[in-house]
């Protein structure tokens, strides 16, 4: 923990103060909103992890979770919906030095932007993609996601949903991430741990946060904000490297937890030079060496 | 602090002591911290907040053993704790 001078100021300083544009706070995500606690966890892992800050990116595309760009004291983009992850992956090809975060909703990475993910997962992108799944888009109404689980109620299915959702850790393990894991916004702890070790982790890191969106979401299937954390914690299982094809979120039988996926491959950057950049390989060796 | 069976070694752990500090403006009153506080040290304050919420209050704050859960869950940055000097031993909870 750093130092809090609480004597000097009225208002005493939040230990995370330093990372946030404390001007726009209070932010604009509803009361019991998950997408604070987990942008919170985000920071903490910033931090924790003693990577270079001034290094490092935030991107995000467009819905609630998106907003959080606009909230870190970091170098960060709001990018156009969808396109959080190629924007990131330019970024990154540009200025390989960066350390890129890239932080937005279920419905920016999966339904709009599910073929970005796919494939910066494929070419081993180096970055963290934190997912804030609440099940629906917040943002706009709470309309039906690629995440709805069967038969949850939205704005577009007030019958409940007849589609089948994403298993997340599944598609990214299958599309070749290097790091996946869920937890929920409950588990805030774990949580900023499996962010930390990602941030730290070179190749494409993936975590998938479960998170209430009590206005939207939570309202059309009958669960306060607080039946929502209660609905995690009875359910949880945590099961680290369970099988990824086994991780389907069934409220009924439990929601497995835990961190699934840690392996190496080379990234792409480390193919791309060996192949069109040697001179940079030869600079990057001999500045390890130095 | 209450037990349930005083551990042996009591006389030679140290219980941490928090302060916990709110940011009353920030609070959008959704009770996390309250309902998931370990030592039940919270409560919602009968005041309201710049914007109409019900901010936290601390009830008892010789219960807070800066666990620092309160800060964590707290989806606003609106409340933290800090380690206390005054650290209890378990042995005063004996008496
Ligand atoms: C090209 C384009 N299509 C549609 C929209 C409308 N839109 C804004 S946010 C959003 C969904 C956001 O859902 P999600 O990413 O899950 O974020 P949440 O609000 O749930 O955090 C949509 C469809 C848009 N802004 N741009
Ligand atoms: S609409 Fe839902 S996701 Fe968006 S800020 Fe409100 S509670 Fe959060
Ligand atoms: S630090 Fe822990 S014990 Fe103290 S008020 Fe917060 S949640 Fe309760
Ligand atoms: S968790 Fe934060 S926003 Fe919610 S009641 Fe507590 S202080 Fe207020
Ligand atoms: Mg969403």
């Amino acid at each position: 923990m750093q130092e809090i001078s609480v004597t000097s100021k009225k208002q005493p300083r939040h230990p995370l103060d330093d990372l946030i544009r404390t001007d726009r706070i209070p932010h604009i995500w509803c009361p019991g909103c998950g997408i604070g606690t987990v942008f919170s966890s985000c920071l903490a892992a910033l931090k924790e992890s003693g990577i270079d800050l001034k290094k490092t990116v935030m991107v995000s595309g467009i819905g609630c979770s998106g907003r959080a760009a606009g909230y870190v004291k970091l170098d960060s983009f709001h990018t156009t919906h969808g396109r959080a992850i190629p924007f990131a992956t330019g970024l990154k090809l540009a200025n390989p030095e960066l350390n890129i975060v890239v932080f937005s909703g279920d419905g920016d990475l999966f339904a709009i932007g599910g073929n970005h993910f796919i494939h910066a997962a494929r070419r081993n992108m180096d970055m963290t993609v934190i997912c804030v799944n609440n099940l629906n888009y917040g943002m706009t109404g709470g309309q039906v996601a690629a995440t709805t689980p069967y038969m949850a109620k939205s704005t577009t299915t007030p019958a409940g949903n007849p589609e089948t959702p994403f298993n997340l850790p599944l598609m990214a393990y299958a599309s070749g991430a290097t790091y996946v894991a869920r937890w929920t916004m409950l588990h805030t702890r774990d949580l900023t741990d499996s962010i930390t070790e990602a941030l730290c982790k070179k190749g494409f890191s993936f975590i998938e946060v479960l998170s209430p969106c009590p206005v939207n979401y939570g309202r059309r299937n009958k669960q306060k904000p607080l039946d929502m954390l209660k609905l995690y914690q009875e359910k949880a299982i945590i099961k680290n490297h369970a099988d990824p094809s086994k991780l389907d979120i069934d409220f009924e039988k439990g929601i497995i937890l835990g961190k699934f996926i840690d392996l190496d491959r080379p990234t792409f950057i480390e193919h791309y030079d060996k192949i069109y950049r040697p001179s940079r390989l030869q600079e990057n060796v001999s500045g390890l060496n130095s | 602090m209450e037990f349930w069976r005083v551990p042996l070694d009591a006389d030679t752990i140290q219980v941490s002591r928090g302060i916990v500090h709110i940011l009353e403006d920030r609070c959008k009153g959704c009770g996390y911290c309250i309902e998931y506080c370990p030592k039940q040290a919270l409560e919602f304050s009968t005041n309201f907040n710049q914007k109409g919420y019900h901010p936290p209050v601390v009830i008892k704050p010789e219960e807070c053993v800066n666990c620092h859960y309160c800060e964590i869950i707290c989806p606003e940055f609106a409340i933290f704790s800090v380690e206390s000097l005054q650290t209890t031993e378990v042995e005063q909870a004996r008496t």
